[in-house]
């Protein structure tokens, strides 16, 4: 099966200027990434792995380059713009999960949905199956703080895939855990990837998952030096 | 929809409680405040409110009931001769001097009213009736008084100015601004208790005929009585109260009472949102990161003032209840009306949105590109 493009940025750099001084985190970056494959993006700190990956998110804009998703140039959309296209088309993994701490893991899932535009009973009913999909259909009711590391970070997992964007972006998800929990996660990327055709873009410094890369991107002083 | 407003709000239940303390202190502060000026206001001008009269004649220039100069009782029989004129009586307001049993002296302020006619007579009577008044030195004092002045029954014998008076009645929450008491006798008694001369009066009041034109009679009245003021009930009553509350400071303390309520009320609020919003500072990047639209972020925080707000303002009431009753029976005439309680809602509603805004600023100004950095 031909893999469609997800995102794709060409020419990207990007300069971050404090006061006087300037930082080039990225120094003309083309990459693109499919849908059905769990790309890997390895560096030394610094890099510019997280800018990178800001940047195909829509969270960030590149200095100069192009930045496109689904085919569409994002690169000139407005502020107000940017947040619906992540909205739609991104879903989001943090290396601290970044679980709302107030809600249970379920209504984490249900608020993610109800942002993109399911909620009440529909909405209920769709986190409890994504809950079931990452293995805590038991943990529905609990309270992040309940949940152990790999357990939070696969809610954060069902949360991202809520509403099934097309690319799930990950920065260092598997920094914070054990490497049984690290793998379980990288296992459920993996199956977005392969079983749900997302795009899956894992940013890591770890080296113990990286034989789930169907592609691995190597990142050096803001260029991508293998790819 | 997950109560993510809701839950961020009560998660620290110390802050909720410095949040409602505060909400509640503004509200009662700003209720009790606005609720002595309602019920100053009030009692400046009981008289006039309770008078039944349409217009009141008084000596030109008199600046406000309490203070008027008489004059001559011709002008009365005018008032009477002039079309339009259902009713006119002549009426007496004039401050005295009360003596006790004991021989204590107290300002009143002594009402001299007809009490064959139907306008100027004391209200809410609750021993007695205004008949009565008819007997020789009769008058009628309010029981809030009865201490002040020394009476404990009816027909008891005090003295004003001299002349021996007998109470024969009692009205209940006749509240007068100033110290002095009012005491209700007839027109003529009035007379002597003031030491006015026989042919003198210091109002004439007018009951105009049905239908007939106010406007248009105040004026043909002013036409025919040159030298006097024609003013219409309520105009000569927004005067007094206007003299008493704010030519002599008394309005603008009360005021300035409310006016620190709001201030203290939206400090304390805005203090205690912002510190929730910055405990769950995180959690709104990470809203912004997945895409939230801003007005998703503000209807969170908006919720969580409105929730403060309307919990707040329940406390509020409840406080408010007994701080009232307490200050109304040690004499502070605090008026609290339904109306003023509803304003007061929109005004609580009001303050904690306003101190949800200083929190919305905040998020407003988050990178959302800040939930991967550490
Ligand atoms: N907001 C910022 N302001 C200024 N400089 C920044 C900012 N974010 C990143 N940088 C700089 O840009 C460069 C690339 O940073 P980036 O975070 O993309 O690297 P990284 O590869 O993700 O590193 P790490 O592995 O440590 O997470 C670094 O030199 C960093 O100091
Ligand atoms: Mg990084």
């Amino acid at each position: 099966m031909e893999h469609e493009i997800a995102i794709s940025v060409s020419g990207v750099t990007k300069t971050y200027s404090e006061g006087s001084s300037a930082t080039t985190a990225l120094n003309g970056v083309d990459l693109a990434v499919r849908r059905g494959e769990l790309t890997m993006m390895m560096g030394p700190s610094g890099s510019g792995k997280t800018t990178l990956l800001s940047i195909m998110g829509c969270i960030l804009r590149p200095t100069s380059g192009t930045v496109q998703v689904s085919g569409r140039d994002v690169t000139t959309l407005n502020e107000r713009q940017m947040p619906a296209i992540r909205l739609r088309h991104m879903g989001f993994i943090f290396q601290g999960f970044n679980l709302f701490p107030t809600l249970t893991a379920g209504e984490n899932v249900e608020l993610s949905l109800q942002l993109k535009g399911t909620s009440g009973a529909d909405g209920n009913k769709e986190a409890r199956r994504l809950m079931e999909l990452v293995g805590l259909g038991e943990k529905y009711d609990q309270y992040p703080r309940n949940l152990s590391g790999g357990q939070q970070q696969r809610v954060a997992v069902a949360r991202a895939v809520a509403g099934s964007p097309e690319v799930i972006l990950a920065d260092e998800p598997t920094a914070a855990l054990d490497s049984h929990s690290g793998r379980s996660v990288l296992e459920l990327l993996q199956s977005l990837a392969h079983g749900q055709q997302r795009a899956v873009v894992v940013v890591t410094h770890d080296n113990r998952i990286l034989d789930f890369a169907d592609r691995m991107v190597r990142m050096e002083d803001g260029m991508i030096t293998q790819s | 929809m997950p109560p993510l407003a809701r839950r961020n709000l009560f998660h620290d239940k110390i802050r909720l409680m410095v949040t409602l303390n505060g909400i509640v202190f503004a509200v009662v502060l700003i209720v009790v405040q606005l609720g002595l000026f309602f019920g100053f206001t009030t009692s400046t001008k009981g008289v006039l409110d309770h008078s039944q009269a349409d217009l009141w004649i008084t000596a030109r220039n008199t600046p406000y009931v309490d203070v008027a100069v008489s004059f001559n009782e011709r002008k009365y029989y005018q008032v009477l001769a002039t079309p339009g004129v259902a009713a006119a009586q002549k009426y007496i307001v004039r401050w005295s001097q009360w003596k006790g049993q004991d021989g204590h002296t107290e300002s009143v302020e002594v009402v001299g009213v007809d009490p064959d006619k139907a306008m100027g007579l004391p209200w809410n009577i609750v021993e007695g009736d205004v008949s009565q008044l008819k007997q020789p030195h009769a008058v009628m004092v309010d029981e809030i008084y009865k201490q002040k002045l020394g009476v404990h029954k009816v027909g008891e014998w005090f003295e004003v100015r001299d002349y021996r008076v007998k109470v024969v009645g009692f009205t209940r929450g006749i509240r007068a601004f100033t110290t002095a008491p009012y005491v209700f006798t007839t027109f003529k008694n009035a007379q002597d208790l003031c030491m006015f001369d026989v042919d003198k009066t210091n109002f004439v009041l007018v009951k105009a005929a049905p239908g007939a034109d106010l406007k248009k009679l105040q004026a043909e009245l002013q036409r025919r009585l040159p030298d006097n003021d024609i003013y219409t009930t309520r105009e000569f009553a927004q005067k007094t109260s206007n003299y008493w509350m704010f030519t002599t400071g008394a309005g603008i303390s009360v005021l300035m009472g409310a006016a620190l309520g709001l201030v203290v009320g939206l400090v304390v609020v805005t203090q205690t949102i912002y510190a929730t919003t910055l405990d769950h500072i995180r959690e709104f990047g990470t809203l912004k990161a997945m895409g939230a639209p801003n007005s998703f972020v503000y209807r969170v925080i908006i919720t969580q003032a409105a929730i403060a707000a309307v919990m707040g303002y329940s406390l509020a009431l409840v406080v408010t209840f007994f701080v009232t009753h307490g200050g109304s029976s040690a004499g502070a005439p605090i008026m609290v009306t339904w109306r003023l309680l509803v304003a007061m809602f929109f005004v609580t509603v009001g303050m904690c949105i306003t101190a949800g805004l200083v929190s919305i600023k905040k998020v407003m100004g988050l990178d959302p590109a800040m939930v991967f950095r550490g």
